[in-house]
């Protein structure tokens, strides 16, 4: 593989945000990017927003994919942007997945969250958002270089 | 012995069914081939056309099935099962603060419920408290938040502990919640002899599937066996473990693994407690299981009665229990949670009624039905009351529950249940060969074959191999009556609120000597490698919290840090 910054592989983190243990959604989307050519960090449970946010700078992803099946998705995503903010890393896209109640969704897009994925949403979809996420991405990042 | 059919009928069925098979069914095929090449169930079984007593020629019913009440269990446990008494209604119930909770459980005693289930919230579960930094916005969202004796004894409000018995769906801090509920039962004045009920208490699955453990394996085993051990001395109609495949389940398992790993654990926890040199009969009566009921309809019931002989026969043989209640595979059933679609959720209702009927007609001894609106959060009050009277219709409109394992000498069903224990004991013998189930967590093989089986069914699902309403089959734009469900509402962040100045103020006003003082008995007794449930309940009697006795404990036990493997 070249060492081009537009052909490295697309690297996503993929979070259990929170203390909930349900990680077979997690898992199941780690393995299916991974199977889809993606470079995955998967962070295993009970990450606090600061760990996620360091782990997604320290590894320098694309996007950040996190996973929250306990109902605090509001207060968690909330503090998970603003260290995202806070350390200057706002660029790399966040998407959402788990039980989220649907009165929830619009607050959560209020907050940056690009993508929130219910349950039932097919791999294919949750691939192909996050490709295109990454790419638009580093087109920004090929851009602010001109 | 006996053989169901004689040599004779079953050479003349074998004829028969020959000609059928292969003159009658290839016309039809021809003209209307099949749904599908192949049909197999959630677990992969392949499922024939046709099942006949060519399927069960060596069927011997006295082997396989005798009576109810009697070994080896296939039947069913009790020998009038649910003529005399139904299954228990027992509805997994709590959310919020202590005050919430107790006003849900009348509730539900109220429209016939008739046991408690508890469930906790997070950091109940991981067992800290709600100041706890971690606890930060997840206190009493998917459960109620128990963190004193306090608590427990507000959830309990006009609810009489000696005259309801109580689940509690509780891992590495079962002793803690254990001794709270004591706590409150002596309040009461009910003696500890009289108080029922169950703690989920089975470290191993959380491993596996649950992942609310605390400490590492060995001591997290070592913990459960005490509370087990205190249990069965002073509590002897408490149920000290509920061995559960539910969350193995849950966590993408196939049928066939769920049992074989259920029973594994349970085999690992009897060894465990023989080695500290109990009697098998003296304990085996107190171990209970945990199922779950999926949407395969025929394999859940193979899987019951599968389990049941299974069970009787490891007691039995392995371990030389002689009493007939030590045999006994008595199991508690909730409903796939999984199986649930936040797409159409009405569906659901119906998809957790069928589960409920496969759970009845396996011979369940109590029972949990989900709500409709569970894919989005814990359930109102409608929902509940739904799933509480799915039960209730499947008692006493539907009939099913008037004669024993009406389904048995099925040959469908009793191929089935055979097939689900074969492909079981193949399991069960692989992890006796890696040294039986603490070993075989300690290699990471359960957690890696669920891993599998759950990205293996995804698959399956986006290949359009298995069905499922509204998700990849009658998928529609929903409109709002469809998808807008009334959902529970509570306000979080004043519960979360309330709980953290309640527990402030038990910690200033407490004597902080006698707690102080109880708390380093505790430390202590842990690092002697002494029971610790006595502790444990002389501390939260001096209102020592949640967090700090599992505090103290995680000191001496250090804390179990996952490999993140996908």
């Amino acid at each position: 593989m070249s060492s081009h910054q537009s052909t490295r592989r697309i690297k996503v983190l993929v979070a259990k945000l929170g203390i909930d243990g349900h990680d077979r959604g997690a898992k199941v989307i780690a393995r299916a990017l991974k199977d889809a050519g993606f470079e995955v960090v998967y962070t295993g449970i009970r990450q606090t927003p600061e760990q996620v946010a360091m782990a997604a700078i320290q590894e320098d992803v694309d996007v950040i994919g996190v996973s929250i099946l306990s109902g605090a998705h509001m207060h968690h995503m909330e503090k998970l942007m603003e260290k995202l903010r806070e350390l200057g890393a706002d660029d790399i896209p966040v998407v959402l997945g788990g039980t989220i109640p649907l009165p929830d969704l619009e607050p959560l897009k209020r907050m940056g969250i690009r993508e929130v994925f219910l349950p039932g949403t097919s791999l294919k979809h949750i691939i192909e958002i996050v490709r295109r996420l990454a790419e638009e991405k580093r087109a920004r990042e090929a851009e602010s270089l001109v | 012995m006996p053989k169901l059919y004689s040599e004779d009928s079953l050479r003349e069925i074998e004829k028969r069914y020959r000609s059928w098979e292969e003159e009658l069914v290839p016309e039809w095929l021809k003209r209307l081939p099949e749904r599908m090449e192949e049909f197999t169930t959630l677990s992969g079984i392949p499922i024939k056309r046709l099942y006949t007593p060519l399927d069960l020629k060596d069927f011997d019913y006295m082997e396989k099935l005798g009576f109810p009440g009697e070994y080896p269990f296939t039947r069913g446990i009790h020998a009038t099962m649910y003529r005399a008494r139904i299954w228990t209604m027992r509805m997994f119930s709590g959310y919020g603060g202590p005050e919430e909770t107790n006003e849900r459980l009348k509730f539900l005693i109220k429209h016939g419920e008739t046991g408690l289930s508890l469930a906790f919230d997070y950091p109940t579960l991981i067992g800290i408290d709600p100041d706890d930094p971690m606890a930060e916005g997840e206190v009493g969202i998917v459960g109620v938040s128990v963190p004193t004796v306090v608590d427990m004894d507000i959830i309990f409000r006009d609810i009489n502990l000696g005259e309801v018995t109580t689940n509690m769906t509780i891992n590495p801090p079962a002793p803690v919640l254990y001794s709270f509920y004591l706590a409150v039962a002596e309040k009461q004045g009910v003696p500890y002899y009289k108080v029922g009920g169950t703690t989920q208490n089975d470290p191993l699955k959380e491993f596996i599937a649950q992942k609310s453990y605390v400490f590492p394996p060995e001591p997290a085993v070592k913990v459960a066996m005490d509370l087990i051990e205190y249990s069965i001395k002073n509590t002897p109609k408490w149920n000290p473990i509920s061995i559960s495949g539910y969350h193995i389940r849950e966590a993408g398992s196939t049928a066939v693994q769920e049992l074989a790993f259920t029973l594994a654990d349970g085999i690992e926890y009897v060894r465990q407690l023989i080695s500290r040199g109990m009697d098998v009969d003296e304990f085996a009566p107190r171990l209970s299981f945990f199922f779950d009921s999926h949407i395969n309809f025929f394999e859940e019931i193979a899987k019951f009665r599968a389990a049941r002989r299974m069970w009787a026969k490891i007691m039995k043989e392995w371990f030389g229990a002689k009493k007939r209640r030590s045999l006994w595979l008595r199991f508690h059933t909730q409903t796939a949670g999984v199986s649930l679609t936040a797409q159409q959720p009405w569906n659901n209702i119906v998809r957790t009624a069928i589960e409920a009927l496969a759970a009845v007609l396996g011979g369940t001894q109590s029972l949990h039905t989900n709500g409709f609106d569970e894919p989005f959060r814990v359930p109102s009050e409608l929902a509940a009351m739904i799933a509480l009277r799915t039960q209730q219709i499947i008692a006493y409109e539907t009939g099913v529950a008037d004669t024993i394992d009406p389904l048995a000498g099925s040959y469908f069903v009793e191929w089935l249940t055979d097939e689900m224990e074969e492909r079981a004991w193949r399991y069960i013998d692989r992890i006796e060969r890696m040294g039986g189930m603490l070993e075989a967590v300690k290699k990471g093989f359960p957690q890696r074959e669920v891993t599998e089986a759950s990205y293996r069914f995804q698959r399956e699902v986006e290949e359009g191999k298995r069905f499922i309403v509204g998700v990849n089959i009658f998928e529609q734009e929903e409109i709002d009556e469809i998808r807008n469900v009334p959902l529970l509402e509570f306000d979080q962040q004043e519960i979360e609120n309330r709980m953290k100045e309640r527990i402030k103020r038990i910690r200033s006003e407490r004597d902080q000597a006698k707690w102080r003082r109880t708390l380093d008995e505790l430390r202590r007794a842990a690092q002697r490698g002494e029971n610790v449930v006595p502790y444990i309940l002389q501390a939260v009697k001096a209102k020592a919290t949640l967090g700090e006795v599992m505090g103290a404990l995680k000191e001496v036990y250090g804390v179990y840090v996952e490999p993140p493997i996908y």
